[in-house]
């Protein structure tokens, strides 16, 4: 009850998200640092099948209601902050990601709690709770204490390792009851699925992925070349595609495709935590970029600080070379 | 349609950044101040709406360094006021800006109310908060985030929204007015206006200022250091020339087979 460390078990289109499990890892290290349950927090309607995956955590707090049918911030708010009026725990762990990203800031907002976003890590210390967190596109950390609980975190993809979660044994289920407008004032309508691109990224062996430093969308070219070569695709970052250099699905990352190549270059790429969680799983990443400090180092394989238009071509020339 | 858009300055991330003396914040002394990318394109968004439906965009962000240059492109690029929060003294976090603006809009003459409020669903310096959702909280009128579209029809009470999900795949929302949105991209890449068009607008235009009220919160969150994130460690740096290093990557890739 009072004191309990959550996990919001986010779910989308009839599955728990990786992200989940990676939040229960978490949560089981604080829980046991401090001494405390684990709760696993399941919002939707006619969903409690999902619970019985949510075995790590020691209960299931489960609210089944029509409003939470369809993904819907402002209902997922209103169901989580009055169960932590309610109940109090010590620390809500909420995904930073595109589905619950809206939930963390409404919840801290409406439940007037401390929030800590863009948590990559957070540790029992001294029987308080510590969180890192990335900060300015991934160039800086900042080391913050909470205050006592309630508090929410906004933890990232890839804080832990999701496996050690994924667990047989049923949680027991305590199923809770929130009141709900009749009309809510958001109201989900319809999903809207991509439109199919003229290549599936996730299939590619060699992906080029292009960004900001590429400077204008005829430098395209150079990745386009470099990729033919390796008989691969070219990818982007979210900037390539708001300026609208590429189509939406080239876009590699949280919003967009996540990508398992053999091999990945990032051409001018600074590597946000939003890129990286598209790629950082791929098994050989090269990344250029002019500036050392660039956070896409700390992913790669192999780096060079260059200018993308000069080592494109350069690169290109040398893999024609190889090929014979 | 009235359209109130919130813009803030954030550090150029392509730049160089250190830690300041106190060992706790940015050294923004030496940071190259740049416009918060989302709330760019939030500003991209009214202007849209404001092309399809008329009405009216006010652009408004709390003073910082070169915050001016970026309301008079504001203004060049066609909002219709301009207007800065003066008085803070030193940068205040994400929490505590929310609280201030939801303080001085009603303070600001002929502002409010507004249909919707637009600004960036995020900002890269937004350690103990979120502008949009905190500000909406405080209004008490509702959020959506991470929108990648908005439309309108005059005299309807509400907006429909995209909404960004994972893997390309969006939601549209219906949004009763009024609301604010965190916009994560506007549906065009934001307008060009050329420098003499902004040199022009800085003679003519006007930037209305406020006072900002005194708010007293304590920060949320305490910083206990900022520091540069440890390398993994795991990327071997090649060094040479562009063909030296090309070279390098070709015998990488041919000795793991991928060439």
């Amino acid at each position: 009850m009072a004191g309990d460390i959550w996990v919001l078990a986010e779910h989308w289109r009839g599955n728990l998200s990786d992200i989940t499990f990676e939040l229960l890892v978490l949560g089981r290290e604080l829980a046991t640092g401090l001494g405390r349950p684990l709760r696993a927090v399941l919002l939707g309607h006619e969903a409690e099948g999902l619970a019985q995956a949510l075995g790590a955590a020691d209960g299931v707090l489960v609210v089944s209601d029509p409003a939470l049918a369809e993904p819907n911030p402002e209902a997922c708010c209103r169901a989580l902050a009055a169960l932590v009026d309610e109940r109090r725990p010590e620390a809500v762990l909420v995904p930073w990601s595109n589905a619950s990203a809206d939930v963390l800031g409404l919840l801290a907002a409406r439940a007037k709690l401390p929030l800590a976003n863009f948590c990559r890590d957070v540790r029992v210390v001294d029987g308080g709770l510590e969180a890192r967190c990335v900060l300015y596109g991934g160039k800086m950390e900042a080391s913050v204490r909470l205050a006592g609980g309630p508090v929410v975190l906004g933890v990232l993809p890839g804080a832990r390792a999701g496996a050690a979660a994924r667990v047989a044994n049923a949680p027991p289920v305590e199923t809770a009851s929130v009141a709900f407008p009749p009309e809510g004032r958001v109201q989900f309508e319809a999903y809207v699925e991509p439109a199919a691109g003229d290549v599936d990224l996730t299939q590619q062996d060699a992906l080029v992925a292009v960004g900001r430093g590429m400077q204008t969308q005829d430098n395209l070219e150079l990745a386009e070349e470099l990729a033919t070569a390796l008989g691969g695709a070219v990818g982007a970052s979210r900037p390539v595609i708001d300026q609208g250099w590429l189509p939406l699905s080239r876009q590699i990352g949280k919003s967009g495709a996540t990508v398992k190549p053999k091999l990945y270059v990032a051409a001018g790429i600074s590597g946000a935590p939003e890129h990286v969680e598209g790629m950082k799983n791929a098994e050989l990443i090269i990344a250029i970029n002019t500036d050392p400090q660039a956070p896409i180092f700390a992913v790669s394989h192999y780096g060079i600080v260059g200018d993308a238009l000069d080592v494109l071509p350069a690169l290109t020339a040398a893999v024609r070379a190889k090929k014979g | 349609m009235k359209i109130l858009v919130l813009m803030k300055m954030v550090p150029d991330i392509v730049e160089e950044l250190e830690v300041a003396p106190d060992g706790k914040s940015l050294d923004l002394d030496a940071a190259r101040p740049i416009v918060s990318e989302s709330d760019d394109h939030a500003l991209e968004q009214a202007l849209l709406l404001k092309d399809r439906l008329g009405g009216s965009v006010v652009t408004l962000g709390v003073a910082s360094r070169d915050l001016d240059d970026v309301l008079f492109t504001a203004l060049a690029k066609g909002s219709d006021r301009a207007v800065k929060v003066e008085g803070v003294e030193q940068p205040l976090g994400t929490a505590a800006v929310a609280v201030l603006l939801a303080e001085v809009l009603p303070a600001v003459p002929g502002l409010m109310p507004v249909d919707l409020v637009v600004t960036g669903c995020q900002a890269i310096d937004d350690l103990d908060g979120l502008v949009a959702p905190f500000l909406a909280e405080k209004l008490g009128i509702p959020y959506v985030g991470v929108v990648t579209g908005v439309e309108a029809k005059a005299g309807e009470g509400r907006v429909t929204v995209l909404k960004e999900y994972a893997g390309g795949v969006r939601a549209r929302y219906a949004v009763t007015l009024p609301a604010v949105l965190g916009i994560q991209a506007a549906e065009k890449p934001p307008r060009y206006v050329p420098v003499a068009k902004v040199r022009a607008t800085m003679k003519t235009g006007k930037i209305e200022t406020v006072a900002a009220p005194a708010v007293g919160i304590a920060p949320a969150v305490e910083v206990l250091r900022m520091t540069k994130p440890e390398a993994a460690g795991q990327a071997e740096m090649l060094e040479g020339d562009p063909e030296a290093v090309a070279s390098k990557v070709a015998e990488i890739l041919s000795a793991r087979g991928l060439i």
